[in-house]
């Protein structure tokens, strides 16, 4: 282990990124200009679901600037399919998903015909011309319907529109108890069905993607969270040798999951650009995007929980119904399997049942969104939390205190399976409740309530756990995965002394060049400023496995760390030869090697640096270089926590809601630098908070996307949200070298249910127990009349 | 319409009407010959190779595009080329000098106003525009001014304060 000064890490850096960002001279997808670059347009189905009867591109073909036109029949052989990489089943249904529909369309937004031209404008105006006649297919939208026998289906040559029923038993895997006895026996049982609208990631940058065929080489830029997936995954779908797949994520304006995709759009770009030869273009327009790039959530959650009359949880049974969509994207069936470990939160839970079915619609496929199965899981016990503490006559922060884990009980297994490495709840729930000011807050609640104030006060309480850093390879491969969890990081040393480091993974926002900076200049005692953050290339960042699911620094960084201790390691015995000494006398700090008890006497990394690309005179044996690389495979995920609560005011007579007081408290493992963590924790409470008041993907009876531009897709504006407190509480990752854990998904896992739990705090003395999201204001204003929502 | 390189266009189709415009950006005087339906946003990306203005939808709803128009803000997506005939426009390109940075600009930076930075030309134009006929804005005041501006990472709290830090400093360089 080497020692270091810690200078850089917990300190707020201004973010590396900001000076191109903020002075317009970002690099993005849609920025990427090449000579006899051609724009590619989609026609896209407009109906749900229909057997297209008839193409026609020959009128198109013939309009001024365009140079091709094709539908899905003319490259069915060719075009290849979308992938799924999570069979959560070894029956799973996985129905064909080819770029371009061939035969039959199945949501509103399919791709059926390109048109590429000259100009964007002539690709879009010749999409007019394309003729195609649909011949209607009965639509299937509602997951319960569609389980039913007899059922219109969404895939006829399957014969069902379930995917896959996915269960975890704790009493068949040893974990716990048989559920169903708790439940039977149980002193008070609570049942509840929530249902979690569907949302859509709606990053800011629209998804964009440029295919360059020169020679046998393919250079692909996209605007992806994951270039070396979809370099794999591409050479595989294509069969183009993965040496000849060069991917380029540039700039990437926001991913939240929605950008954890291999797109149609990708394939079909490829596509068009092998048949043409040229560079090829595709931006998709944001009713494009909102309609056909992945949504989000979209579940029907049957809870059960089991207690005594003192609030003792003593069983849990899950089961839900997740909407498909009308196919399979990349990890789509394992979003609610995610889920299934953190139903139990953190509560010490003796039996639990998780049954999940995957359930096919006409509608857009969904699959990752921030959260992605945690954010679910954590609102359904989270409600269902307060529902018991009303039940049993506990106040709601009481009712959680009874039921989670005790600091002292860590590492704890949970009865999902996982075992948890650190945290301390009490801890981050008794700061947010001192930041909060909750007692004064519940008196000024009692006098509304007394007062029959027309504007009632609720205070929402959600202590979440999720888990993140994803993931241990051998668990992902248990949960039949296609991938492993790993990640890497090589660190290149100059003769100067300065470095560059190439990660794996691949930041759209997230900071990485500065973070992934402060940790390099601690480790190997070098300024921030001489180490420059190399990522989102194939060519130069070969092998990695992307940004996702809080992985980047809670794996990412531990590969980061390892690679630079071999680099210290590499230095020592040319430091030694320098100095001539003993290397096992020399000691690393701030970096520079010395002689221990000889201060004085010190060779720095620089020295090494030069001395090996000199190479004049190195010990015997000693290769020239202090290059290093190193693979990490985590050995467990990592569980930030904490303790979020918010203090809404509830109009009873217009149904508004305010958000008067949000605290966040969040016990993430050490920090590299707060200024970014508190970022992420602001962006992730108002995704949060939009899916409790704001966001609704709805669809009309026939399947058409009524929410398909952002003036029907609400996405909350600076006046629409307020300022919310942060702090921190701190349980370092004992797995981490760094001790940290992971921040990118906090905020949203944890305010969805803080916010609804707010509102129904406020309304409980109008009879309201439960308000479907989004809680607008029509909806708060039925239930607090009485009317239910 | 041409492209980014230096290119001899092709003919327009004979049905294809076209327009002379100019337009002052960022202080210079820029001529373009262009199609009536052509929009701002366009223009200023591919025709005059301004891609700091980003489009970020087809509604008037996200704000990603916005420039000044004569000093307003204005949504490049939803105004026409033509239009802008014979007006100055600013665009991000324009807030920083050679060596040194709008205050908004380092404002942005110093709070921490941005993460994927797809939103920020479009909120620094509009605070811009907010600064210099509000010099002193509350942060309610600063909400509202940018509530036509969209962003998905930060929650708008630290767009707020970088706001508010650079029309902290612009007051004190107009007080000295």
């Amino acid at each position: 282990m080497t020692v270091t000064e810690e200078r850089e890490v917990g300190s707020p850096r201004r973010r590396k990124e900001d000076a191109r960002l903020i002075t317009g001279r970002t690099m993005w997808t849609e920025n990427v200009v090449l000579p006899g670059m051609l724009h590619l347009a989609i026609l896209r189905s407009p109906v749900a679901h229909a057997r297209i009867t008839h193409v026609d591109t020959s009128a198109a073909r013939e309009l001024s600037g365009v140079v091709d036109a094709f539908s899905g029949r003319d490259v069915a052989d060719i075009q290849g399919g979308l992938p799924c990489a999570w069979p959560v089943t070894e029956d799973m249904v996985h129905p064909d998903h080819p770029p371009l529909a061939v035969d039959e369309v199945r949501h509103v937004g399919e791709p059926v015909a390109v048109v590429v031209a000259r100009s964007r404008a002539a690709a879009l105006d010749a999409l007019a011309a394309v003729e195609v006649d649909y011949e209607a297919l009965p639509v299937v939208l509602d997951l319960e319907a569609a389980l039913a026998d007899g059922a219109d289906l969404v895939h006829a040559d399957k014969g069902t529109n379930r995917s896959y029923t996915w269960v975890f038993d704790s009493g068949e895997a040893g974990t716990g108890e048989a559920v169903d006895a708790a439940l039977d026996g149980a002193e008070v049982v609570i049942k509840r069905r929530y249902r979690q609208q569907r949302l859509i990631p709606a990053f800011m940058e629209p998804r964009s993607v440029v295919v360059d065929p020169t020679g046998d080489q393919y250079t692909i830029w996209s605007a992806t969270q994951i270039p070396h997936i979809l370099r794999f995954l591409v050479s595989a779908i294509t069969g183009t040798p993965e040496h000849k797949v060069r991917v380029v994520a540039p700039d990437v304006g926001g991913g939240f999951g929605g950008k954890l995709q291999v797109t149609p759009e990708e394939l079909i770009a490829f596509v068009a650009a092998k048949r043409l030869g040229k560079p090829v273009k595709y931006t998709e327009s944001r009713s494009d995007s909102l309609v056909s790039a992945h949504h989000g959530r979209d579940m029907i959650q049957d809870i059960e929980l089991a207690a005594r009359r003192d609030g003792t949880i003593t069983g849990l049974r899950v089961k839900l119904l997740a909407n498909m969509g009308a196919y399979l994207g990349l990890v789509t069936p394992g979003v609610p399997i995610l889920g299934a470990f953190m139903y139990n939160a953190i509560y010490k839970i003796p039996a639990y049942r998780f049954e999940c079915t995957g359930v096919f619609t006409n509608t857009t496929f969904t699959d990752a969104y921030r959260g992605a199965g945690r954010p679910e899981a954590t609102y359904a016990i989270e409600r269902i939390m307060d529902e018991l503490a009303v039940e049993v006559g506990l106040d709601p922060v009481e009712v959680r205190r009874r039921n989670w884990i005790n600091a002292d009980e860590f590492p704890y297994t949970t009865v999902a399976g996982l075992t948890y490495d650190s945290g301390d709840y009490e801890a981050a729930t008794t700061r947010a409740l001192e930041l909060l000011g909750y007692d004064e807050l519940r008196r000024e609640q009692a006098q509304r309530r007394d007062s029959g104030d027309t504007v009632q006060l609720g205070i929402g309480v959600s202590t979440y756990t999720e888990m993140c850093g994803l993931a241990p390879s051998r668990v992902l491969g248990s949960l039949r995965y296609g991938a492993g969890g790993w990640e890497t990081a090589s660190i290149r040393m100059l003769p100067t002394g300065k470095v560059e480091v190439v990660t794996g993974t691949s930041p759209h926002g997230q900071g990485h060049e500065t973070a992934w900076s402060q940790i390099v200049a601690d480790q190997l005692g070098v300024a921030f400023d001489d180490v420059e953050v190399l990522h989102g290339d194939t060519r130069t960042s070969y092998k990695g496995l992307d940004t996702y699911g809080s992985r980047s620094l809670a794996v990412g960084g531990i590969a980061l760390y390892n690679a630079c201790q071999k680099v210290v390691d590499k230095a020592k015995p040319i430091a030694a030869h320098m100095l001539e000494c003993d290397p096992a006398d020399l000691e690393f700090t701030g970096g520079q090697f010395r002689v221990r008890g000889n201060p004085d006497n010190g060779k720095s990394l620089a020295d090494c640096a030069l001395a090996v690309f000199a190479a004049h005179d190195l010990p015997d044996g000693v290769e020239p270089t202090l290059d290093a690389d190193a693979v990490y495979d985590p050995v467990n995920f990592s569980f930030p926590h904490g303790t979020h609560l918010c203090a809404a005011e509830v109009d009873t007579q217009t149904g508004r809601v305010a958000i008067r007081k949000y605290v966040a408290v969040d016990d993430i493992g050490r920090v590299i630098n707060p200024l970014i963590v508190e970022g992420q924790v602001h962006g992730g409470v108002a995704q949060g908070v939009a899916q409790a008041l704001f966001e609704d993907a709805v669809y009309d009876a026939d399947g058409n996307l009524l929410s398909g531009t952002f003036v029907d897709y609400t996405l909350p504006s600076p006046a629409d949200l307020v300022d919310i407190v942060t702090d921190r509480t701190e349980s370092p990752a004992p797995d981490h070298p760094l001790g940290t854990k992971g921040v990118g998904e906090a905020g949203t896992i944890a305010s969805t249910p803080a916010v609804v739990n707010a509102i129904v705090d406020a309304l409980r003395p109008y009879g309201v127990n439960d308000i479907q999201m989004p809680c607008t204001p029509e909806r708060v204003w039925r239930a607090a009349q009485g009317g239910g929502a | 319409m041409t492209g980014l390189y230096e290119e001899i266009r092709e003919e327009p189709a004979a049905d294809v009407p076209v327009r002379r415009v100019s337009i002052t950006v960022n202080g210079a005087k820029r001529t373009a010959d262009v199609e009536p339906r052509l929009l701002l946003a366009h223009l200023l990306r591919q025709g005059f190779t301004l891609t700091g203005t980003h489009v970020g939808c087809d509604t008037t709803n996200c704000g990603a595009c916005t420039v000044l128009l004569d000093g307003q803000p204005v949504k490049s997506c939803t105004m026409l080329a033509v239009q802008a005939d014979g007006h100055e426009v600013t665009t991000v390109e324009g807030l920083a000098g050679p060596s040194e940075l709008h205050p908004i600009q380092e404002g942005f930076s110093d709070e921490h106003g941005l993460q994927c930075g797809f939103c920020t030309p479009g909120m620094m134009l509009a605070a811009k525009a907010l600064l210099e006929t509000n010099p002193d804005p509350t942060e309610d005041e600063v909400r509202w001014a940018l509530s036509g501006n969209l962003c998905r990472c930060t929650g708008y709290q630290n767009i707020v304060k970088s706001i508010l830090w650079a029309a902290r400093k612009l007051q004190s360089q107009a007080g000295t």
